[in-house]
């Protein structure tokens, strides 16, 4: 049975679990009339039972498939000739993808073939009938399991068995266990980005990946190729984040913070009901319509008027990725702007009101230098959100690494390059696409570092009021 | 020497004085001041009207399909078969019938460069279209009839330009605008609802392209997104509030959360590829994997959603339901998640309408490959609406721009749909 099947099995077979549960707890208080003699509720037998028939075979279902894979492959390999089991890595890799792709067509007959073609049916031969093995021996195994524990648990039902305590602490258990997923979900992510790049720094120095001013990721299929040397120095990646980064802030930040101003201390409160929402759509809007926006819009429209003043300017420009990345924050900024500015307390603003203060000299003389770390807080996320972002850059930058500050130039960004390394088919363990792993372990630490900072930032000020 | 005599004056005056002389200048700083932020938000309310208009700009031209009736003649002798079964089995040379017909309603057309354009007139679908019209019709074998079938992108965007008939336009030469002033003054050209947009799956030809293989994958998806990620996160937003002791391990776990809402959504697309794909086997492209990964990158905010929702519970139902006698898990199952339902819900619906939008990480995991059939089941090759859009803004075909703005204002209006509904829930909510 395959694993989607087995899943159903095992939720049925918990189902009726349950059921069988039921009727064994109101036997063992002896009629339905005595249930009340049990010290849990018959419905809370029965849930335990479910529990005890599901969570088992679930398990070894999952630990099953996690390492069934390499089992059988390993197996395979000791079975061939000595010779094909000390080919190099990566060749290896190839037969026995080989071996797979042909066992997709089903057993192979042996009749006839020559020496090195027999060895390759007999290893397709085996490969489909260990597959199967061990298809049938999970099935068993899982029904196996599930039955033996259902058994288990039924066999110690009693008059005082505390089924309802049981049952909490699984539920506890599985809550747990659910709240620990984020924690792995950060471990799988450190990890898996780590290892990559551990191997993509064996071949690759971290110096010249750091420091290098070079970006072509073509490895050369041959030795001899002309343009295939391959180049891995990211500083035109950072250096073109850098830029798209500081045209979004120069767009989003003044933008954000002044919408943020008005709407908290002069709009009516018609305006700011009205007002909100419309901002919310800016935010709500998913970041590829953005890029086409950019792309198809803001890009023709930049070049156009480039033009007409007598600008060259590339047809990619990081201006209109940035302008538009900034329109897509200015929601963000402000709203986390307008947190602050409310955060201050009441008696500053009206202090300075009473004084004589304008509401304008209030604002820059006393709101602002009071939120300064909120907003400080708020623009440090809003970089991060920026590093981070992909489909606007992907859509409406370029690909081509250039080291220039210009903004009318076409620049590419971190992102656009891991999307481009990994996107298509292609051999997982090249430096290529090791590489993509790399950027994307510089851009996990700087968009972290940034939310570290900015939480702090923001910590310590709320520390001064409360 | 005048100045001079300004400072002297300006020592002599009185604080009040001076506080009058400089109101003029404080009161216009304010006027500025005031009119900045009036410029700042009319630029985001400027913003959302030209995006939207935009868009609904470009759209519009893929509502509609323009039509050709043509004449057909399915003569035995260009078909190759004269029965209708051979019809029925899908024999019978539809091209040749198609372009014959076609040189027989322009006869002036003699060169070969010339009578290729012609058969470009109409789409490269229009030889199934007569052919699925015969199987329907076995009684026209060897009869001449009129069939519709649809015209090419460029003819199609050309005429939806409303270009004054007979004039070349953008891939349109001399001739076959004049073929198409003649089509049009027979009147042969129908402009019809575009009802295909729906119903097809994705085309290398824009006339042919539709949304259904994306919608289904998006569905798909997005199924396995809501069951993986409602319960999980409801699950540990319960544990964080109503079980946990306050340790390290709990504050280890509620650092992470905050910390994995504020990672980039490629990095998700990243731990997909490497341990979803490359560890655990499963398959490239489908919709079970994009749903894993949508899961992880919306947990976050649903715990943080759940947890706030389960917070504003009043203390007091949680001290009457555990004073008369119900456990702690009862009192949480029984008395706190329902009370604390709608918040959730709401909470739930944005994690989803974020995930419905989202691409990067779908990119990363293999679902950018160009799939025609719509996906059956959730281990199957899928797309989604988000990368279909991303894929067809990528095409140089003309026509493919309407139908991504066409897609976009699909995908916006359930975007605007569940937040609609997220918006309404939060309303009901906080009226209780």
């Amino acid at each position: 049975m395959s694993s989607s099947t087995l899943i159903f099995a095992i939720l049925f077979l918990a189902l009726f679990s349950y059921w069988f549960g039921i009727q064994k707890a109101v036997k063992v208080a002896g009629g339905l009339g005595k249930v009340k003699h049990l010290a849990s509720l018959p419905r809370q037998f029965g849930m335990l039972t479910g529990f005890w028939c599901g969570i088992p075979a679930l398990l070894v279902l999952l630990i099953w498939s996690v390492f069934e894979a390499n089992v059988v492959e390993s197996l395979l390999i000791s079975t061939l000739p000595e010779q094909v089991q000390n080919l190099p890595g990566s060749e290896l890799g190839l037969y026995l993808n080989d071996i797979k792709v042909m066992a997709g067509s089903g057993i192979v007959s042996l009749d006839g073939l020559a020496d090195d073609k027999l060895v390759t049916a007999q290893a397709v031969n085996y490969y489909i009938q260990t597959n199967q093995n061990a298809s049938w021996l999970k099935t068993a195994l899982i029904i196996v399991i599930a039955l033996a524990s259902v058994a288990y648990v039924v066999s110690r039902f009693s008059l005082d068995f505390r089924a309802r305590n049981q049952l909490e602490s699984i539920i506890r258990w599985i809550l747990m266990a659910s709240s620990a997923i984020a924690v792995l979900t950060t471990l799988g992510i450190v990890l898996s980005v780590l290892f990559e790049s551990i191997q993509f720094f064996s071949s690759v120095p971290p110096w010249e990946f750091l420091f290098g001013t070079q970006w072509s990721p073509q490895i050369a299929m041959r030795s001899d190729q002309v343009a295939g040397s391959g180049a891995f120095g990211a500083v035109p990646l950072f250096a073109g984040t850098l830029l798209i980064t500081l045209i979004a802030m120069t767009i989003s930040v003044p933008v954000g913070l002044m919408t943020a101003i008005y709407l908290s201390q002069y709009a009516s409160a018609k305006m700011r009901s009205f007002a909100k929402p419309m901002l919310e759509i800016l935010a709500g809007v998913p970041t590829v319509v953005y890029g086409f926006f950019a792309a198809l819009t803001v890009a023709p429209f930049i070049r156009d008027a480039g033009e007409w003043m007598g600008l060259s300017v590339a047809s990619e420009s990081a201006l209109a990725a940035g302008i538009v990345m900034g329109v897509m924050i200015i929601p963000f900024v402000s709203s986390l702007s307008d947190d602050a500015i409310n955060a201050v307390p009441t008696p500053l603003k009206e202090g300075s009101l009473g004084m004589g203060a304008t509401p304008s000299e209030t604002i820059k003389l006393v709101l602002l230098p009071a939120a300064i770390p909120g907003i400080v807080g708020a623009i440090l996320l809003a970089v991060s959100r920026a590093i981070g972002e992909t489909m606007i850059v992907v859509m409406a930058a370029g690909m081509a690494a250039n080291l220039t500050a210009n903004p009318l130039e076409s620049v590419t960004t971190v992102t656009v390059q891991i999307v481009t390394l990994l996107t298509g088919d292609q051999e997982f363990d090249t430096p290529k696409t090791l590489a993509a792993f790399a950027l994307g372990l510089m851009l996990f630490i700087t968009t972290l570092a940034l939310n570290i900072i900015a939480l702090k930032v923001v910590r310590k000020y709320r520390e001064q009021y409360d | 020497m005048t100045s001079s005599n300004n400072t002297a004056q300006s020592v002599e005056l009185t604080t009040t004085e001076k506080v009058a002389f400089s109101l003029k200048k404080r009161h216009r700083k304010e006027r500025n001041f005031r009119w900045a932020g009036k410029l700042a938000v009319s630029f985001g309310f400027l913003l959302v009207v030209i995006l939207l208009t935009d868009i609904f700009l470009k759209a519009r031209p893929a509502f509609h399909q323009n039509w050709v009736t043509i004449e057909i003649d399915y003569r035995a002798e260009w078909l190759g078969v004269d029965s209708a079964e051979a019809v029925a089995q899908g024999e019978g040379n539809y091209r040749s019938v198609l372009r014959k017909s076609l040189y027989q309603m322009f006869p002036e057309v003699k060169n070969r460069r010339a009578k290729r354009e012609l058969a470009k007139i109409v789409s490269t679908n229009a030889e199934f279209a007569i052919q699925d019209f015969l199987k329907e019709n076995p009684e026209n074998i060897g009869k001449s009839t009129q069939v519709r079938v649809r015209l090419d992108d460029d003819i199609d965007s050309y005429l939806k330009d409303e270009p004054e008939l007979g004039s070349i336009g953008p891939r349109i030469n001399e001739r076959q605008a004049k073929w198409i002033q003649r089509l049009v003054e027979d009147g042969r050209v129908e402009k019809l609802w575009n009802t295909e947009f729906f119903s097809n799956g994705d085309s290398r030809d824009p006339e042919l392209a539709g949304v259904k293989g994306a919608l289904t994958g998006t569905l798909l998806t997005m199924l396995v997104t809501l069951i993986l990620s409602f319960p999980l996160g409801v699950a540990a937003a319960l544990y964080l509030e109503e079980f946990a002791p306050r340790n390290r391990w709990t504050d280890i776990i509620e650092v992470n959360i905050n910390n994995l809402a504020a990672v980039p959504s490629i990095i998700f697309g990243l731990l997909g590829l490497a341990v979803i794909i490359n560890m655990f086997g499963l398959p490239r492209s489908a919709p079970l994997v994009g749903g894993i990964v949508l899961t992880l990158m919306t947990l976050p905010t649903i715990i943080i959603a759940s947890r706030a929702s389960i917070k504003a519970v009043p203390p007091s139902i949680r001290e009457a339901a555990l004073g008369l006698g119900a456990s702690k898990m009862q009192t949480a199952f029984g008395h706190v998640l329902p009370m604390a339902m709608p918040g959730i819900l709401t909470g739930t619906i944005i994690g989803m309408a974020q995930a419905l939008g989202e691409t990067a990480p779908l990119l990363m995991i293999g679902m950018v490959a160009f799939i025609v059939d719509v996906p059956g089941g959730v281990t199957d090759a899928a797309t989604v609406l988000p990368v279909q859009i991303y894929l067809w803004a990528d095409s140089p075909e003309r026509a493919f721009l309407a139908k991504t703005s066409a897609a976009i204002l699909v995908l916006l209006s359930f975007l605007l749909v569940m937040n609609s509904c997220a918006a309404l829930l939060r309303k009901k909510f906080e009226k209780n």
